[in-house]
């Protein structure tokens, strides 16, 4: 039995305005995750792929569909039933700067979660350390405000945050869209290290078919609210077969000289030949 | 917080008057020499310094100072229940209103919109039947027109928290509604709740004198207001009398508009302060650069300095030694993590750095011509029309308010002085030639009705329009999809080659440089540490910190290979 | 726009429905003691009682509202129970006279308030000090001590201009500005210490966007970039004010219309109030709904034209 699965995934929003038709960004999507598998999300601006991981955590209403955590359909759960999931299901986010309360300490952040969930503050504080140490940060964070950290290492915070509750399934939005070049891929290879240890699942969002190859088992892509193409992160990141996930390919420039101009030369060609 | 706000000069001392005023007014019925009311026909209009009556006597012969003491207790009766309902009314409705459903948001909307738009003291006089003309009943339904200036103020903070990460992140936590608005919401509204209930509490103090001295209410009650009322009627028989009841009511509202003002300043920080509109960049010290010396380069940057003033006034520098040059039609690349002072260095040659920047050294040479120390009206001639600009955000980048083709003429004749006309017809024509299907239609276009990859076109349209010498692009793709990305990159390299142009490419992305630049400049933490051509850099790099930022690059072979964990408590 | 227009107005007459209801309820209470004001002390019970009768306001109170609903609806707003006289022209011969108050005041105040705003804004300084000195002085001097302080120096002392009084401006146009003189200043001082430091506010906040950059880099003037683009984009949100403003005068406007003894709107209604001179309130609330609604519509529709999301389709 899979981890999560998603069937016929429905959003819509309502629409701007006075008595505006609702307007739906997801057409009815089909996913599923296994234990300790990360499955890529990839799509471009307005492909619906950050709704899914809302949905998936409770944060948007789906209109259609199912959405079942461990065989239990979760995504009409409401208050208490739903937060119930909080120790099953957590998140990171992409923007490190904005997804810590920039008044709590460290511990009080990190504390939130498991305090919620009825450990004592001295077990809370003892967990917190654990935390930090297995996320690379040192143990003095505790008392500090995350305005005296690094992107890099808020994100780290973050992840802690996540973990804390010894999650099964971690939703990923983004999360490593806004760090550095040089804190991305550190912060990526904590993210498969804690995975192998823990044996957490990821859904990992981006719109970084590189960052998605780099940590992904399964990818799936999205366009325009539609699933276009699922499949092992090989065969998608590097030969895939819709001409879509084909042209977001060829797009990104590659950092090296030679090989852009050839890409370059590739992408042209493609596109001459798909119009 | 309270401590930082007594440190305050101006905050302690209007807190202290206060104290003081409202202190002896709570003393009143100890320490004043006669009751409110008590009249001695004898004493009427009695001056001042007559025994027993400090301040003289009024009209009726009551004595003026105890008036005013016991004044002083309405007026502070009169502030604590209008700023209390007030407060009371706006944070609920505040939070309600910012937290919960659409329905609810635009219910509570339209009843503050309604209660902001009723004119105030007039409101208070239709509804005295209601009041029966009771000051404490009329402040009570005051705070009540107070509220919406709270309710707006909690119900603006909210709808930021709420859409804030943190909040998202508390409520995947398993935190309930209320566990949130009080953990995450009230902390943040407190500061601009206290500073607004300042204000609010002088309103009050001054309407309810207004209302006294209309007459509204029971002549028994002491308040400035009604003496104010009977010092103008006797206002040539006995000035002071006027004066007593005005200078107090003045002293107490001045304490609390300056006391709000005091807080504002002390626990929102200082906003930014306006400086002179094209007064040019504050430049400190150049590095003079003798003309013999000047290379035959385009852009010749010389030991460029770039600082900020910190908390306490010392200069922090983001840019250090900085030298770079880039030749006519060659494209370099500014490359650099975030915090590195590529983009300051950009904007610094654009003479467009925040008023705050002081630039500390060096020298920037355009053409031969010295840029920095110019002002705006000096520039004039340089930029837009041999300089142009392309940001990083398309849409924050237009202004909102101006159809686009309208801003983009006024672009080009700013820089050429051409005709309405003729600048109209090379806008279409611009538009047309990056890549704009239907050119005419958005000229007539406003910002929000394009997409962001099409405001990015227009933008570019907008530099090249006088077909500038350099370029000057500050991460120009960064906030587009990938796909919009490698549009925007075809259309700017067939302009670099159409036009000739030098370009300064200021990005974080090496795909970007790999693509467009001939050289490369990479920057840490505000210096240059490597430059060289494309080729090399990326074959050769010779700076540890390039090397390191080129192995950070998530390349296309690295594909994960470990097969899912399966965790012996997966299936508990 | 039209439907919109039709719309709004709708909503307000809607909302002067609601009031005038309320007022009733409120009011229709005390008909017994307005009978025996008029009839004065000495009056019977039997002399109330047939007053009452008389006048029809010992019927149920809905019944009355419908019938001065219906009346009022072609018109008939009826007349004041102690003067007789009707409603409809009084009320609008003494909203005349606030607005005459009110409008200057909010022109000059709108005025002296973008120019103090943008000056402090695109000058920075000692110019900005002074703004915001004005600014501060204008917001710690209650109104009230204010209008007596100048009717006393300029009224009294000087004898420059009239210290009470209106004359109308049909009568006399320079007599009418010496008599609304002082009334405006005393207004014009609380506009321009909330207006201009909005307008500062905005300017400051505008001037500092990524769009005025990219403009300057255009080579596009300093003068354009502030009196066009900044003032533009600023503008909106002191329109806001500006209506805000307005209503705040027509409120104060009672306080100043008694100091300087006005026949102003906010006099009859206070005079009104007072004696429970129910026809007269009537017609005070349905005017006053009126003249807040077509405000509010007025700066809406403003605001579309200078702010093109805002505008209506």
């Amino acid at each position: 039995m899979s981890l999560l699965e998603i069937e016929a995934l429905r959003v819509s929003f309502p629409g701007k305005g006075f008595r505006a038709r609702p307007h739906e960004v997801l057409h009815g999507i089909d996913l599923e995750i296994g234990h300790g598998e990360t499955l890529g999300l990839v799509g471009e601006s307005g492909s619906g792929k950050t709704t899914i991981g809302r949905a998936v955590l409770g944060l948007v209403k789906p209109s259609g569909g199912a959405i079942r955590f461990a065989g239990q359909e979760i995504s009409g759960l409401r208050g208490k039933a739903r937060r119930g999931l909080a120790s099953h299901v957590q998140v990171v986010f992409q923007d490190p700067y904005t997804s810590l309360n920039p008044s709590m300490t460290i511990g009080d952040i990190l504390a939130e979660p498991l305090v919620v969930h009825g450990a004592s503050a001295r077990d809370a504080r003892s967990r917190v350390r654990t935390l930090l140490d297995h996320v690379g940060l040192p143990s003095d964070a505790i008392d500090r405000l995350p305005r005296e950290f690094s992107g890099g290492q808020r994100q780290r915070v973050a992840i802690a945050r996540a973990l804390a509750p010894g999650p099964k399934l971690i939703v990923c939005d983004e999360p490593v869209s806004a760090l550095d070049l040089s804190t991305q891929a550190r912060v990526l290879d904590l993210l498969v290290d804690i995975q192998r240890e823990t044996g957490v699942a990821y859904l990992f969002v981006s719109h970084d078919l590189a960052v998605v190859r780099h940590i992904s088992h399964r990818v799936a892509v999205l366009y325009r609210g539609d699933l276009v193409e699922t499949g092992d992160a090989a065969t998608v990141t590097s030969t895939p077969e819709h001409p879509y996930t084909q042209r977001l390919l060829l797009a990104a420039p590659v950092a090296d000289p030679a090989t852009q101009r050839a890409r370059r030369e590739q992408r042209k060609q493609f596109l001459a030949s798909t119009t | 917080m309270w401590q930082k706000i007594l440190r305050d000069p101006q905050a302690a001392t209007t807190l202290s008057i206060l104290a003081v005023v409202f202190v002896l007014g709570a003393l009143a019925p100890l320490i004043a020499p006669h009751g409110p009311n008590d009249a001695d026909l004898g004493m009427v209009n009695a001056p001042v310094g007559t025994p027993g009556y400090p301040l003289g006597a009024d009209e009726s012969g009551r004595d003026i100072l105890s008036r005013l003491l016991h004044s002083v207790n309405t007026a502070a009766v009169s502030a604590l229940i209008g700023t209390s309902v007030a407060v009371a009314v706006g944070v609920t409705a505040g939070l309600v209103g910012g937290y919960f459903n659409r329905v609810t948001q635009s219910l509570t909307e339209w009843l503050f919109a309604l209660l902001m738009t009723l004119p105030g003291v007039l409101l208070l006089v239709i509804l005295m039947p209601v009041t029966g003309g009771d000051y404490r009943a009329t402040m009570f339904i005051f705070g009540f027109l107070l509220a919406p200036g709270i309710y707006r103020i909690v119900r603006n903070l909210v709808l930021a928290v709420k859409n804030e990460l943190y909040v998202d992140a508390a409520r995947v936590s398993g935190l309930g509604t209320f566990r949130i608005l009080g953990r995450h919401v009230l902390s943040i509204v407190r500061g601009p709740i206290i500073i607004a209930a300042a204000f609010m509490a002088g309103t009050a103090i001054v309407t309810q004198s207004g209302l006294a001295f209309l007459g509204v209410g029971s002549l028994e009650i002491p308040s400035f207001g009604a003496m104010i009322s009977s010092g103008f009627r006797n206002l040539y028989i006995a000035p002071t009398q006027f004066l007593w009841p005005s200078l107090l009511l003045g002293v107490i509202t001045a304490s609390l508009v300056l006391l709000g003002n005091a807080l504002r300043d002390t626990l929102e920080g200082s906003k930014p302060k306006p400086v002179k509109v094209g007064s040019g960049q504050r430049v400190v010290a150049t590095t003079h650069v003798p003309d013999d010396e000047a290379p035959e380069a385009l852009l010749t940057i010389r030991d460029l300095g770039i600082a900020y003033p910190g908390v306490s006034g010392e200069l922090n520098e983001v840019v250090r030694g900085v030298n770079l040059s880039i030749a006519q039609g060659e494209v370099l690349g500014l490359v650099g993590e975030s915090g590195s002072g590529k983009s300051q260095t950009a904007f610094s040659t654009l003479g467009v750095l925040p008023p705050e920047a002081v630039i500390t050294s060096g020298s920037i040479r355009f053409q031969d011509r010295e840029m920095l120390g110019l002002n705006d009206q000096q520039l004039a001639g340089v930029r837009g029309r041999e300089i142009a600009y392309i940001p990083q955000e398309p849409m924050s980048n237009l202004d909102p308010s101006f159809r686009v083709g309208a801003q983009l003429v006024e672009g080009v004749r700013a820089a050429t002085g051409t005709s309405k006309a003729d600048a109209r017809e090379r806008v279409l024509a611009l538009l047309d030639r990056c890549g704009i299907s239907d050119p005419e239609r958005t000229y007539d276009s406003y910002p929000h009705e394009i997409s962001g990859g099409m405001a990015q076109r227009v933008l570019i349209a907008g530099a090249v329009a006088s077909r500038p010498k350099l370029l000057i692009a500050d991460e120009p793709t960064t906030a587009l999809d990938v796909t919009v990305q490698a549009e925007i990159l075809d259309l700017l390299r067939d302009l670099l080659e159409e036009l000739d142009m030098a370009v300064l490419l200021v990005t974080h992305n090496f795909g970007l440089v790999a693509d467009i630049c001939d050289r490369v400049a990479v920057m840490k933490t505000g210096e240059i540490v490597e430059v060289g051509d494309t080729e090399s850099i990326f074959a050769a790099p010779r700076h540890e910190y390039t090397r390191m930022l080129l192995d950070s690059i998530l390349d296309e072979d690295t594909v994960r290979t470990d097969p899912p964990t399966t965790v012996e408590g997966a299936t508990s | 726009m039209i439907p919109y227009i039709v719309r709004r107005l709708a909503a307000g007459a809607g909302l002067a429905l609601v009031i005038t209801l309320i007022v009733y309820l409120l009011i229709g209470t005390s008909f017994e003691d307005v009978a025996r004001t008029i009839l004065g002390q000495s009056a019977t019970p039997e002399a109330t009682a047939a007053l009452l009768e008389a006048r029809g306001w010992d019927r149920p109170i809905l019944v009355q509202y419908v019938e001065w609903l219906a009346a009022a609806l072609q018109g008939d707003f009826g007349a004041s129970v102690y003067t007789s006289l009707p409603v409809l022209p009084e009320v609008l011969s003494r909203l005349a006279v606030t607005l005459s108050l009110i409008v200057p005041a909010l022109l000059i105040t709108a005025t002296l308030s973008i120019v103090l705003g943008v000056w402090a804004a695109s000058r920075g300084g000692v110019v900005d000090r002074i703004a915001q000195g004005v600014s501060v002085f204008g917001y710690i001097i209650p109104g009230l001590l204010l209008a007596i302080g100048l009717v006393v120096l300029f009224g009294v002392q000087l004898g420059w201009l009239p210290a009470t009084g209106y004359t109308r401006f049909g009568d006399d146009p320079a007599g009418w500005a010496r008599s609304i003189t002082i009334p405006v200043i005393v207004l014009v001082v609380g506009g321009v210490a909330n207006m201009s430091a909005q307008v500062r506010g905005r300017m400051v906040d505008e001037l500092r966007r990524d769009y005025v950059r990219t403009l300057r880099t255009r080579g596009v003037s300093s003068r354009s970039i502030v009196l066009k683009h900044a003032l533009r984009n600023a503008g909106s949100p002191a329109l806001t004010v500006m209506s805000l403003e307005f209503i705040n005068m027509f409120g104060a406007a009672l306080i100043i219309e008694n100091v300087f003894a006005l026949p102003g709107f906010g006099n009859y209604a206070f005079n009104a109030t007072l004696q429970g001179d129910i026809p007269v309130m009537l017609g005070i609330s349905t005017f006053g709904v009126v003249l807040v609604t077509v405000v509010n519509l007025a700066t809406d529709i403003a605001n579309g034209w200078l702010n093109p999301k805002a505008r209506v389709h």
